[in-house]
């Protein structure tokens, strides 16, 4: 063999095995361990922080209003959607509050009228005509509207 | 001259009409390709394997979904970034149609149409399908995003390149890219609660139990029995994502 296509061959070969070492060396250890992708990727995303803690975790302190709620119209809804996530007010619940909605608007996602709304789902009212001045809070108990 | 006689003798020609009567005979014995319940059945011999359920006839277009959603999963607040949204279809009685989707739903929708305008209206929350035939995973070119064994897509957020090829890909477009993380970012059926147990939550916080979540696996679970007890359909059954999103009376106008 030439001398010149001996060195390209050994050129070439060095490409190949820089190739399979930097491969070696980028590819993450879990790539590959379930399919073409990083296993720990799994669990990384499973680590995620649960920021809506559920009802059950209200009911601890706020059993009477809880219990109001579950006997009343609103007993399918969940405290922490209309409050916001509770996550922090759990663990500090002296220094984060939650959201209190009070406004005409908040009600007003659900309850004002709108065709798209099926009938039967929902309670529907007129926001703009049915006592305008006041907060929907003033007569109906969120609780127990 | 001869040979080509031969090729074209009255023997080969009931020969091959034989073989082509019989191959579509045989054919036609197989079951029917099911685009929209393809995925709905046993695919993780080893653990649950994960479907959607959405209640059309349920939704009152609150936008609580969308809004938890984005608290849950730290989506960036303004809009254009969404895991989880509602859409407003509203079918004019010209025979248009009238798609809206303010911040994704999240203030609320106000109805700008006349109602005597109005032949059908109806809300429809979208987020991703989970399909079990992914094309945002077939396009993904270095594996940052795949199917589980559960059938929840995820997209791994430190081996993502940001090329954007996978929001392209979704025919649904439940993907978007993170203008903080830059990585793309979508729906995971909030698997950080489900693998502790709980439901996702725009479903713990949806006040009409619209939309479920549950294991396909188990014929007695809710999400089973939602499917087979509605109408169900998922959208866009003619491009065969094996899309895992059930909806019960879903209007064929939705896209």
């Amino acid at each position: 063999m030439p001398l010149h296509l001996k060195r390209l061959l050994m050129l070439g070969v060095l490409i190949v095995l820089l190739f399979l070492l930097l491969k070696h060396l980028l590819t993450p250890v879990s790539f590959g361990q379930f399919g073409h992708y990083r296993g720990k990727a799994i669990d990384e995303i499973a680590a995620h922080q649960v920021k809506f803690v559920g009802n059950k975790a209200c009911v601890s302190c706020h059993d009477t209003i809880v219990t109001m709620k579950n006997e009343g119209y609103h007993s399918d809804l969940s405290c922490e959607g209309c409050h916001g996530a509770a996550y922090l007010h759990v663990d500090h619940p002296k220094l984060e509050k939650l959201f209190k909605p009070d406004s005409r608007e908040f009600c007003g996602k659900c309850h004002s009228i709108n065709k798209a709304r099926p009938e039967k789902a929902v309670t529907q009212q007129n926001i703009k005509d049915h006592h305008p001045e006041d907060k929907c809070i003033k007569c109906h108990n969120p609780h127990q509207p | 001259m001869t040979e080509k006689k031969t090729s074209l003798s009255r023997r080969n020609f009931f020969k091959n009409a034989g073989i082509a009567a019989g191959t579509l005979v045989a054919a036609t014995t197989l079951p029917a390709f099911d685009a929209v319940l393809y995925a709905a059945v046993k695919r993780n011999p080893k653990g649950p394997w994960y479907g959607i359920a959405i209640d059309i006839e349920k939704c009152i277009g609150c936008g609580t979904c969308a809004k938890t959603c984005k608290i849950e999963n730290d989506v960036p607040q303004e809009p254009f970034f969404f895991r989880s949204w509602v859409e407003q279809y509203t079918i004019l009685k010209d025979g248009s149609i009238k798609v809206i989707s303010p911040n994704g739903g999240i203030d609320g929708f106000t109805q700008s149409t006349s109602a005597d305008d109005i032949e059908k209206t109806f809300f429809v929350p979208k987020m991703c399908n989970h399909c079990a035939k992914s094309p945002c995973v077939q396009v993904c070119p270095v594996g940052a995003t795949f199917e589980t064994e559960e059938g929840i897509v995820l997209i791994d957020e430190k081996y993502c390149i940001g090329c954007k090829y996978c929001v392209q890909a979704c025919p649904y477009g439940c993907r978007y890219f993170h203008p903080d993380k830059h990585v793309v970012d979508k729906c995971t059926l909030c698997f950080h609660r489900v693998k502790k147990g709980l439901n996702p939550a725009c479903m713990d916080n949806c006040p009409t139990k619209a939309r479920i979540s549950g294991d396909l696996n188990d014929p007695e679970s809710a999400i089973s029995k939602f499917i087979r007890t509605r109408n169900v359909y998922v959208l866009k059954p003619h491009l065969n994502t094996g899309s895992k999103l059930y909806y019960n009376a879903l209007n064929q106008e939705v896209r």
